[in-house]
C-alpha cells in the first residue's frame, strides 16, 4: 500500500509535467525541449525562496511563474529571432543549467528544515484526525504524510486540470487550440499565430516547473540534475493517457494525461520492485515512448499489407 | 476601397531563380464591387492577392484599405479587416476542433479573445440558424471535427466563416480549383448569395471562364506580374469565356516570339 500511494504521488506530481508537455507537443506541436530545464527552474526556485523563509504558496507560485518565463524565452526565440523550435528549446534548457546552479547557489540543497506544502498539509491534516502517525484504510496501514501529500495532490491536480480545461475552452484557449492546429486559419482570423504560440510555450512550460517545485516539496531535496530526460517522462505520459482515451474530446485527453503519468509511474514502481536497476529506469523510459511512436506506425502498414493482399486476391 | 499604387514585389532577388511576380500593379476597387482576377499560371494573381492579404510585404508601393495605409501591417492585422478563403479546403479550418468551435472563432475576427466562453448557448444557436442556410444538413453535426467533412463542405463552412463578421474586404483564391464540379457549383452559388447579400467588396483569383464571365462586375487579366487588360461594364458583359480564352493564346504566341522580334513588333504598331 506505501509503495502504490507513493507511485501515485509520483504520478500526481508528473502529472502536471505530462500537462505541459501535453500543451507543447499535442496542442502546438512544437518539441519543445525546454521542460528539462523549467522542470529544475522550478524546483530550484521554489527551493531558493523556501530557503529564504517564504511561504511554500509563494514558492510555488515562483517556480509555476519561473517555467513561464523559461518557455516565453524560448517562444521569443523562436517566433521572434526564426531559431528553429528544437535549437530555440535547447538553447534555453542549457542556459538554465547555470541558472539553476545561480538560484540554488550549489548543485543540491536538502529542504528537511524547510516549511513545505506538503509539511503543512500534513500538520493540518494531523490536527483534523488526531495526532496520528498511520491511518487504516481498507485495512492498511498508511503514513500519515503520504496521506496528506496524496489529498494535497489530488486536490491541486483537480484544480489544475478543471482550470486548464476551463481556459482551453475560452475564447483565447480555443484560439490556442486553434493555432496549434492550424497556424494559417489563426492567421486569417486575425490573431497573432506567435504570440499564441508564445504564450503556450510559457504556460506548458508554467504547469512543467510546477511539478518540478512540488517534487522538491515532496522529497525534501532539489538537484540541479533532476530534469534530466523529463520531456521523455512528459511524453510517455501524454502517449499512455491517450492510449488509454483515445484521440477524443478534450477533457478526456487532459484527464487521458493525468491518468497517462499515474499509470506510467505505477509500472515504474512495479519495475523496480521486481528488480529493475534504478540506473536503467531513463533508457527503459526511452525505449518504452520509441515503441509507442512506431507501434502506429508499424500497425498501419500492417493493415495498408494487409488490404493490398486482399485487393490482389481480388 | 482597396487601391494598390505602383506594387512590386520580387521573388529570390539576386539568384538566378529571380522571379518579378508583381510589376507595377496598379488597383483601385470602388466598394461592393466584385472583381475576378484571371491569369496563365504564373502571371501574379495569386502573388497579388497574398500581397494585400500580407502574406509577404511588397518591395515597393502602397496598398490602401478604405482610408488605412496597410503596406507595413503584419498579416494578422490585416485579416482583422479582410476575411479570405483559401485555394486548398483544409487550409481555413482547424481540422480537429468542432464545426462550432471553429465558427466560435470566425465570431471574434477582429474582435478581443479574453476569458469569457468561447462558445456560448445563444452563439451556439445563432452558428446553428447560419450553418441551415448552408443546406448541407451539417447543423446537426455542429460537434463533428471539422476534419470529417468533405472538401466542399469545409469550403463552404470556410467561406461562412471568412464572411461571419462583415469583412472590409473578401479574398478569394481559387476557392473552389480543388473541388469536384458539384461541390465547387455549390460553393460559387454560395459565394454569390453572400456577396450580394452583404454587398461585399471582393477580389477573387479564377482559373474557371466560365466564373469570371458569371460572377462580379470586372474582370482583370493578368501576366508576368501586370494587368494587362481591366473589363468592366458593357465590355464585361459583352465578353465570352471563349473570348477570354483567345485572348491568352495572343498573350502565350507572344511569349514564344524572341524577344528581338517582340520589340519589333511592338515598335511596327507604334
Amino acid at each position: 500500500m506505501v509503495l502504490l500511494i507513493s507511485a501515485f504521488n509520483f504520478g500526481l506530481i508528473f502529472a502536471f509535467l505530462a500537462l505541459g508537455v501535453y500543451i507543447s507537443f499535442r496542442i502546438f506541436h512544437f518539441p519543445d525541449i525546454t521542460a528539462d530545464g523549467a522542470f529544475a527552474f522550478g524546483g530550484a526556485a521554489t527551493t531558493a525562496m523556501l530557503v529564504s523563509g517564504w511561504g511554500p504558496i509563494m514558492a510555488t507560485v515562483a517556480g509555476f511563474l519561473a517555467g513561464m518565463l523559461a518557455g516565453a524565452t524560448t517562444g521569443i526565440l523562436h517566433t521572434q529571432f526564426r531559431i528553429h523550435g528544437l535549437l530555440s528549446g535547447i538553447l534555453v534548457m542549457t542556459a538554465l543549467y547555470s541558472v539553476n546552479l545561480h538560484v540554488l547557489g550549489k548543485s543540491n540543497v536538502a529542504l528537511s528544515a524547510a516549511s513545505t506544502l506538503n509539511k503543512d498539509w500534513t500538520v493540518l491534516l494531523k490536527n483534523s484526525v488526531g495526532e496520528m502517525e498511520r491511518v487504516d484504510i481498507l485495512g492498511w496501514m498508511v503514513g500519515i504524510q503520504d496521506l496528506a501529500s496524496l489529498l494535497l495532490l489530488a486536490l491541486l491536480m483537480v484544480v489544475v486540470g478543471l482550470l486548464l480545461y476551463c481556459f482551453l475552452k475560452t475564447k483565447l484557449g480555443t484560439a490556442m487550440r486553434g493555432s496549434g492546429d492550424n497556424p494559417q486559419m489563426i492567421l486569417a482570423m486575425g490573431v497573432s499565430d506567435k504570440l499564441l504560440l508564445t504564450f503556450g510555450l510559457a504556460l506548458a512550460n508554467g504547469l512543467t516547473a510546477l511539478s518540478g517545485s512540488l517534487l522538491v516539496q515532496y522529497q525534501e531535496f532539489a538537484d540541479v540534475q533532476m530534469g534530466i530526460g523529463m520531456v521523455v517522462w512528459g511524453l510517455a505520459s501524454v502517449i499512455i493517457g491517450e492510449s488509454l482515451v483515445g484521440e477524443s474530446r478534450l477533457g478526456l485527453l487532459i484527464a487521458g494525461a493525468i491518468l497517462g503519468s499515474i499509470l506510467f509511474r505505477m509500472m515504474i514502481a512495479i519495475a523496480l520492485r521486481c528488480g529493475l536497476n534504478p540506473n536503467d529506469l531513463k533508457i527503459i523510459t526511452a525505449f518504452f515512448v520509441f515503441i509507442a511512436l512506431v507501434a502506429p506506425q508499424w500497425s498501419r502498414r500492417r493493415k495498408s499489407r494487409l488490404l493490398l493482399g486482399k485487393l490482389k486476391v481480388v | 476601397m482597396l487601391e494598390l499604387r505602383e506594387v512590386h514585389k520580387t521573388f529570390y532577388v539576386g539568384t538566378p531563380n529571380e522571379v518579378r511576380s508583381l510589376r507595377g500593379v496598379c488597383l483601385s476597387m470602388q466598394q461592393g464591387s466584385f472583381v475576378n482576377v484571371i491569369g496563365t499560371n504564373g502571371s501574379g494573381k495569386s502573388t497579388l492577392l497574398n500581397a494585400v492579404a500580407g502574406t509577404f510585404l511588397v518591395d515597393s508601393g502602397q496598398i490602401v484599405l478604405g482610408s488605412e495605409e496597410i503596406t507595413r501591417q503584419s498579416e494578422h492585422r490585416r485579416a482583422r479587416r479582410i476575411g479570405r478563403v483559401f485555394q486548398n479546403p483544409f487550409s481555413g479550418s482547424a481540422p480537429s476542433m468542432t464545426i462550432a468551435e471553429n465558427l466560435a472563432l470566425a465570431s471574434r475576427r477582429g474582435l478581443s479573445r479574453g476569458l469569457g466562453w468561447s462558445l456560448t448557448r445563444s452563439l451556439r444557436d445563432e452558428i446553428a440558424d447560419r450553418i441551415r442556410t448552408l443546406k448541407m444538413g451539417l447543423e446537426n453535426r455542429l460537434d463533428n471535427p471539422i476534419g470529417s467533412l468533405s472538401g466542399g463542405q469545409r469550403q463552404a463552412i470556410t467561406l461562412l466563416m471568412a464572411t461571419w463578421v462583415t469583412p472590409d474586404l473578401l479574398l478569394l483564391d481559387e476557392h473552389t480549383a480543388a473541388l469536384d464540379p458539384r461541390s465547387a457549383d455549390q460553393v460559387i452559388r454560395l459565394t454569390h448569395e453572400i456577396v450580394t447579400r452583404d454587398r461585399l467588396t471582393t477580389l477573387m483569383v479564377t482559373h474557371s471562364m466560365q466564373q469570371a464571365v458569371h460572377l462580379g462586375d470586372r474582370i482583370l487579366m493578368m501576366h508576368q506580374g501586370q494587368i494587362v487588360a481591366d473589363l468592366s461594364g458593357s465590355e464585361k458583359a459583352r465578353t465570352r469565356a471563349e473570348d477570354l480564352l483567345s485572348r491568352f493564346d495572343a498573350l502565350r504566341q507572344r511569349d514564344q516570339l524572341t524577344p528581338a522580334v517582340r520589340d519589333l513588333l511592338e515598335h511596327s504598331y507604334v
